[in-house]
């Protein structure tokens, strides 16, 4: 094969890498150009999908995937009641409830970084983080702003649910369960506002836990309590303060439970309250109007219908 | 009328205070909101039921209805293009609220200096306010106790199966009355009355009086066995020292304990009755009446007499001073 080509095979291998430079030049140039023509839909990168595993187009499968397919939102059905999405059934007080319980978080544990749960540091710390810290007096405002209307968002959510009805069957379950999570956010308020350790706090929290002495049976000065032996060394008000003042032992039970026990079990309640929502048969409404005409006679309690969530309109 | 206008002015604007006053606003305007829409439904409600014929084919909420429209819609982006717009704009309110107002910080905490008024969070002034009226150990235990508990079993006394899911107030208007009296008047009145009315020593100031920490308050609290004049004849316990042989110190207590009970077992009678008879006022009541079980019917009618007996306690003392009605050696009611 060599021998036949003879003296040309120099000129044959340049020409043949000439062509084949010009081949992957022009190869290359088609590449590139497409590659930036793909770049600009960047939904359609390996690294895109991997994440996002769905489009998203506007198609109707699409929609639903990307909610359902996503962990954060599929707390939501695919699809809901077309009123409900409006503002003046729901206020929107329950997610209003929810995204201040978000802020709170992440602004508290930013404040974590600057707070010892100590009497030496608790005040000087405060003192540090409005003076010093780079929008460290934005970060203590905007924590306690945001408990306050957390309280607010919670009782309109409340009211709104009672003028809705929507504790009605099959939502008693979940009504219990929000009574309790207002309760644990007016407890997760009450324990924060000791930890700046001033005199605010101090004279709350000494007015506050000052009723625990007189709780039936359990206190030193409840009904009951001395003849089971409750002094002020052990009695429920002992327990909670950690001593028979309100003193570091305070602070620390204080902190402990406003920053890790009851967000925590918050968390927990928070989890079965969407989870209800969802398994109730999504929100209640707006539904139908039902009317007098309309009551069933029989008493017994009827068995409730499970209805596949996002599906539960009356 | 000259008065102390800045008195108010400071309490309210005080930034620890603005919740409660944004409270004011919220609540009124919230209900009127829900009302709104009630009063819409209401006579939705009203035409369906004049119209049999009608009710088997109307699109039943108030709401605007196409038959061409879908029934539900795709949570993305219908709902959650809501939900980031409120989460931007709660964002937005906070922003500003966190820059124009300071979170309060007083001296560091000293047990030997009290604060007067030392007042709880603007949450808890309700039960605060509630000390005066009780003992600690209703006001600051039982009390809340009754409140949690008595929220939680409501839906299991309610039942009136209407307004299931939509604002309606002529299907529920007892439920409804009941919640509004016990979240408006007795929840957030308590705490406005604890935060604006309430001053130093825990007195009573009207807006437009100076919160005077001298001030000196001459009221002499009564217990109700010595208001009433017959419990004179029978004070002194002589009766009882003679019938079972007691000493006069014991006979004395004794005939208290047992003339107190009866102005509390007159009340839950007399409260039963009240409440029974708001139950039965209407046709509609009677029928849900029916359909309640004994069970429901108790804990309904002990939590009624129950929360009755606040504001019941609430005017004896303001208006009468009255303290105790019930004294024992072990409690006081």
């Amino acid at each position: 094969m060599p021998e036949e080509n003879g003296g040309n095979s120099k000129t044959g291998v340049l020409e043949k890498a000439k062509e084949s430079a010009a081949a992957l030049r022009k190869t290359l140039e088609e590449k590139s150009k497409q590659q930036m023509v793909e770049l600009k839909e960047p939904e359609k990168t390996q690294l895109y999908r991997s994440i996002f595993r769905v489009k998203h187009d506007e198609e109707p499968r699409n929609r639903a995937l990307s909610v359902l397919s996503n962990v954060f939102f599929h707390l939501h059905p695919a699809k809901v009641n077309r009123d409900a999405t409006k503002y003046n059934f729901t206020w929107g007080m329950g997610g209003i409830t929810f995204y201040l319980f978000i802020v709170l978080t992440f602004t508290g544990v930013l404040l974590m970084f600057y707070y010892h749960p100590s009497k030496v540091q608790a005040f000087r710390d405060i003192l540090y983080l409005e003076n010093d810290v780079p929008f460290g007096k934005l970060l203590r405002n905007m924590h306690r702003w945001a408990a306050h209307l957390m309280i607010i968002a919670v009782w309109l959510h409340m009211f709104r649910v009672f003028m809705t009805g929507s504790y009605k069957r099959p939502r008693e379950f979940n009504w219990c369960v929000g009574v309790l999570l207002m309760v644990l956010t007016l407890l997760l308020s009450f324990t924060g506002y000791l930890l700046p350790d001033d005199q605010l706090g101090f004279w709350a929290v000494t007015v506050g836990t000052n009723m625990a002495r007189a709780t039936p049976l359990l206190g030193n000065e409840g009904p009951g309590g001395p003849q089971l032996g409750m002094t002020p060394y052990n009695d429920v008000r002992f327990a909670l303060l950690g001593g028979s003042i309100v003193d570091a032992n305070a602070l620390l039970r204080a902190y402990i439970w406003h920053c890790i026990a009851i967000p925590l079990i918050v968390a927990i309640f928070m989890g079965v309250h969407f989870w209800r929502v969802r398994k109730d048969g999504g929100i209640s409404g707006p539904a139908p109007v039902m009317l007098e005409s309309e009551i069933k006679e029989e008493r017994s309690p009827r068995p409730v219908v499970l209805k596949p969530s996002g599906l539960g309109q009356g | 009328m000259g008065g102390d206008w800045h008195q108010i002015w400071e309490v309210a604007s005080a930034p620890d205070n603005v919740p409660i006053v944004a409270l004011l606003f919220l609540v009124p305007f919230y209900l009127w909101y829900a009302l709104k829409q009630a009063v819409a439904n209401d006579r939705l409600i009203a035409v369906l039921e004049g119209d049999p014929a009608l009710a088997k084919t109307k699109y039943r909420k108030t709401q605007p209805w196409d038959p061409k429209w879908e029934r539900e819609v795709h949570t993305w982006p219908y709902l959650m293009r809501m939900e980031f717009l409120v989460a931007i704009l709660v964002t937005v309110l906070l922003m500003v609220w966190s820059l124009t107002l300071n979170a309060p910080l007083e001296e560091p905490s000293n047990p030997n200096v009290t604060m007067n008024p030392a007042k709880a969070p603007w949450y808890f002034l309700g039960l605060q306010e509630m000390l005066v009226y009780f003992d600690p150990w209703i006001a600051g235990v039982v009390m809340p106790t009754l409140i949690i508990v008595g929220l939680m079993v409501v839906p299991y006394i309610d039942s009136n199966p209407l307004g299931n899911g939509y604002y309606t107030f002529k299907q529920r208007r007892f439920s409804i009355w009941t919640f509004l009296f016990g979240f408006i008047v007795l929840w957030v009145g308590m705490i406005s009355i604890g935060t604006f009315i309430r001053g130093p020593g825990w007195m009573w100031f009207w807006p437009g009086m100076t919160w005077d920490a001298e001030r000196v308050e001459y009221t002499v609290n009564k217990n109700l066995d010595q208001v009433f004049p017959f419990t004179l004849l029978h004070i002194n316990g002589s009766w009882l020292g003679a019938i079972f042989h007691t000493p006069q110190d014991h006979a004395v207590i004794w005939s208290r304990v047992i003339f107190g009970f009866f102005p509390i077992a007159i009340f839950f009678v007399a409260a039963a009755f009240v409440v029974h008879w708001i139950c039965m006022r209407t046709e509609f009541s009677r029928k849900i009446y029916k359909r309640m079980s004994l069970v429901q019917l108790v804990t309904m009618y002990i939590f009624l007499i129950l929360m009755l007996s606040l504001p019941i306690k609430i005017l004896l003392r303001l208006l009468f001073n009255i303290k105790y009605i019930w004294v024992t050696p072990w409690f006081s009611i």
